[in-house]
């Protein structure tokens, strides 16, 4: 194990992996046996040749390694860290199946961390090719599309709401998952690139929709950030935030380091998280590092906690406490949170997602005392933009219908990411943007 | 960044600022907002657009916490870090009717976008503005200028009518019908003004100051109750219903950090007071 020991971590918010160095990370990826057909390749959503990297590592050439890497992913430094690889590379590792995979994201970063330390050397440009291009949003998908096309020799223009890229990179996860130097660094490659990054610019209203379309092609990256709220009573009451909000004001901010930086948020004492996934995970870990007593409450039981099962086991060593089947009903205070009042919930026939449904135990009722609650209940597409695009079609949760290459119901504009998916993964997003940016220099290049 | 072209003071507390920023005052349009952040260590605030010219737009704020202080120290040609908009739904202007502006305080700063805006859609159009007393009253001239009709009150007397601009409402409606009203200024103000019109069937909006972060829906610290429903103001507003919002939620929602504002502008007039003795700053 590379990590800090968790009393240690749990008061600041420095990484917690502390990852490998060049001696353990050769061992490791000797590891390897050199499969005939590597099961892991199909395992990673955009298909890195993983044997390949892993024998330069293991003969100690780096550099060779993350030449590899960069023909398939651009931003190996923050996928080594925040992808799910348990269900994905490592998850497909033929060496799994009787004792520990290869742990090729830790190696996928080391290589990453080390080349950045030695000097990146950037992919070849193609020669201008005279076209415009309009991303929206700079999360790992505005990113990646942008990367694509302005490799492909296009002019690319993001656009940015917020006042610094990187969209839930540099929002939500925290510094201690992705320290925000690394995000920083795999983004100046791009400006590098000569892509143009507006920030403060809110396509729809900075930017209007008119001015996009007289773009050669549109990518619309522009994620899942609406947050969604419980809808139960007590919610509107002073110390109840989005899991977005909480960690919007922490980790873009600053909070944390209040009354340095201006921007505030409540300390509590005691922190109610509610919800299973990473996004709670991150919120219960961050309120640890805030300095509060933590409780988690999960509606169905621990073994469907939908979060990585690393950041579960990081969450407990750290003093999160997991209450699993019990739901919040209802939201105490005046006008400061005083409690959150849940029932205990049973499980009963499968339900649509193939799960069990909870159910509420009738006057199961019971009360935790908390100053601070936090829902982590999901978010959903932002309908500010999508709204206003006439003609783009959308589903019932209001993502954006594409086909398998990302066009959009509209010529020449081209979706991807969470805003397609729905909230997923990092690298699902990069993947997809990847695949509509190749799609979107084909058509200009037939034009 | 973002260049101050003209900084002045109006009133006691109350300044008005040009800013240079092109994307903005290109698509800003009456009822909007934007969001500053004056430097790294800077809280985004929202402010509303008060009128726009060329490539710039002016904001107009009451220096009440850190934020509003440390703006209120800048001068022409310092800069702004960030400055992102036009933010919120523009206000819905009818066409040949006939309409009140009513502003009460820092909030007269929202009044003449939305004047100009409704006389060029060809309405009739009544300013109403109240101060606590003449010193702290703004936009006069301006309002005078735009309004068909201005009405001035103060608390105390000092200027027009003796009272507020309720009561100034209240016999205007007496006089004539009237199809339209905005009331913006502090929440208790549009609470108490919006309950005048409701018996005269008056469509009558508010401007909604909650809290903010991001300002682009995606965090919910704005989210308001209009008629029972809860609306994120930077996005489904800031204009609403007066007579559906929940003014006392929105009022309480206000308070929620009122520690660490104290905090932080104890902080900043502290290092201020420290930074003038070592002669680092003026
Ligand atoms: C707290 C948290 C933890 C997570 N942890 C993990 C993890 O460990 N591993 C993992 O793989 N995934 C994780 N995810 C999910 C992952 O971050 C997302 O799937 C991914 O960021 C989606 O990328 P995206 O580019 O589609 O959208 P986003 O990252 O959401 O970026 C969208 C960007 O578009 C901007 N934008 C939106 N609308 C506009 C507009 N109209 N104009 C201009 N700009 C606009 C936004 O400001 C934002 O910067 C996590 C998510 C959260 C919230
Ligand atoms: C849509 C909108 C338009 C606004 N327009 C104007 C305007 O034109 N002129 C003007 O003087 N004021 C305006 N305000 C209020 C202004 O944003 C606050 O006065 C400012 O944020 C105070 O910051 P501070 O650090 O100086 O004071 P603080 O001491 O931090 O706060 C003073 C009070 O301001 C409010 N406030 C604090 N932080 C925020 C924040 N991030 N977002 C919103 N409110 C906050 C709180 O109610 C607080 O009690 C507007 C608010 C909104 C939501
Ligand atoms: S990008 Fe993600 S899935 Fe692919 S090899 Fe790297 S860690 Fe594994
Ligand atoms: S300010 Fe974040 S959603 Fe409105």
């Amino acid at each position: 194990m590379t990590d800090r020991p968790a009393d240690e971590r749990v008061h600041d918010f420095l990484e917690v992996d502390q990852g490998l160095t060049p001696a353990t990370a050769v061992v490791e990826a000797e590891r390897c046996i050199r499969c005939k057909k590597p099961t892991c390749v199909g395992g990673c959503p955009v298909e890195i040749d993983i044997p390949a990297f892993l024998a330069e590592v293991a003969s100690a050439n780096f550099r060779g390694a993350a030449d590899i890497i960069k023909r398939d992913n651009l931003f190996p430094a923050i996928c080594g860290r925040v992808c799910p690889q348990e269900i994905q590379c490592e998850g497909s590792c033929i060496l799994g199946k009787k004792g520990l995979p290869v742990r090729i994201g830790a190696l996928e970063r080391f290589v990453a961390d080390w080349e950045k330390e030695q000097g990146i050397s950037l992919p070849d440009v193609a020669q201008p090719t005279g076209k415009r291009v309009a991303v929206v949003g700079s999360g790992p998908s505005g990113l990646a599309a942008a990367a694509e096309l302005a490799r492909a020799g296009h002019k690319v223009t993001i656009f940015e709401s917020l006042h610094r890229p990187g969209g839930v990179l540099v929002y939500g996860i925290p510094s201690f998952r992705l320290p925000k130097v690394v995000v920083e660094a795999e983004i100046a490659q791009i400006a590098i690139m000569g892509v143009e990054i507006r920030l403060n610019h809110l396509a729809g209203q900075s930017v209007t929709v008119d001015e996009l379309l007289s773009y050669d092609a549109v990518f619309l990256g522009t994620g899942a950030g609406l947050p969604f709220f419980m809808g139960i009573p007590g919610e509107n009451l002073n110390g109840v935030y989005s899991a977005n909000e909480f960690l919007t004001r922490v980790n873009l901010m600053h909070a944390d380091r209040f009354p340095e930086f201006d921007t505030p948020v409540a300390r509590g004492s005691r922190v109610v998280v509610v919800g299973g996934g990473n996004v709670a995970m991150d919120a219960a870990r961050t309120s640890r590092r805030l300095g509060a007593r933590v409780t988690l409450v999960y509606r169905r039981r621990e073994d469907d906690l939908p979060a990585r099962w690393a950041e579960i086991i990081h969450a407990k060593e750290e003093g999160v406490e997991i209450i699993c089947c019990a739901n919040p009903v209802r939201i105490h205070g005046d006008p400061e949170v005083t409690g959150v009042e849940c029932v205990r919930m049973e499980m009963c026939a499968n339900d649509v997602s193939g799960r069990p449904e909870p159910q509420p135990i009738p006057g199961s009722n019971f009360t935790i005392d908390a100053d601070v609650c936090i829902e982590a209940i999901g978010q959903g597409p932002n309908p500010l933009l999508i709204r206003q695009m006439r003609g783009v079609e959308y589903g019932p949760k209001g993502n954006i219908l594409v086909d398998e290459e990302g066009r959009t119901a509209i010529p020449h504009v081209f979706a991807a990411g969470d805003v397609a998916t729905g909230a997923a993964t990092v690298i699902l997003a990069m993947g997809g943007a990847k695949t509509a940016a190749k799609a979107i220099d084909r058509m200009l290049r037939e034009e | 960044m973002y260049r101050v072209e003209k900084a002045e003071k109006l009133a006691a507390k109350v300044f008005q600022m040009w800013v240079c920023a092109p994307h903005v005052a290109r698509q800003a349009r009456a009822g909007q907002f934007l969001i500053v952040r004056i430097d790294q260590q800077g809280e985004r605030i929202p402010l509303t657009i008060s009128a726009v010219e060329d490539d710039s737009v002016r904001i107009i704020f009451m220096a009440i916490g850190k934020t509003t202080s440390h703006l209120s120290e800048l001068k022409a040609g310092d800069t702004i870090l960030d400055v992102a908009g036009p933010l919120g739904k523009p206000s819905e202007i009818p066409s040949n009717g006939t309409c009140a502006v009513i502003g009460g305080g820092v909030g007269i700063a929202s009044t003449p976008i939305i004047a100009r805006a409704a006389k060029a859609a060809g309405n009739h159009v009544t300013g109403i503005i109240g101060a606590r007393n003449a010193d702290l009253l703004i936009l006069e001239d301006e309002m005078r200028e735009i309004c068909d009709e201005l009405y001035i009150t103060t608390d105390d007397g000092s200027r027009g009518t003796h009272g507020f601009v309720s009561d100034v409402l209240r016999t205007r409606l007496e006089e004539g019908p009237m199809d339209c009203a905005w009331i913006i200024g502090p929440a208790i103000m549009m609470k108490v003004t919006s309950q005048v019109t409701l018996p005269y069937g008056v469509k009558t909006y508010v401007s909604l100051n909650p809290i903010m972060v991001d300002g682009t829906g995606m965090c919910g610290s704005c989210r308001v109750v209009v008629g029972g429903e809860t609306r994120f103001a930077c996005v489904d507003g800031p204009e609403f219903d007066a007579h559906q919002v929940d003014f006392d939620t929105l009022m309480q929602r206000q308070r929620i950090y009122l520690r660490e504002e104290r905090e932080a502008l104890d902080v900043y007039h502290n290092d201020r007071c420290a930074c003038r003795e070592n002669g680092l700053h003026d």
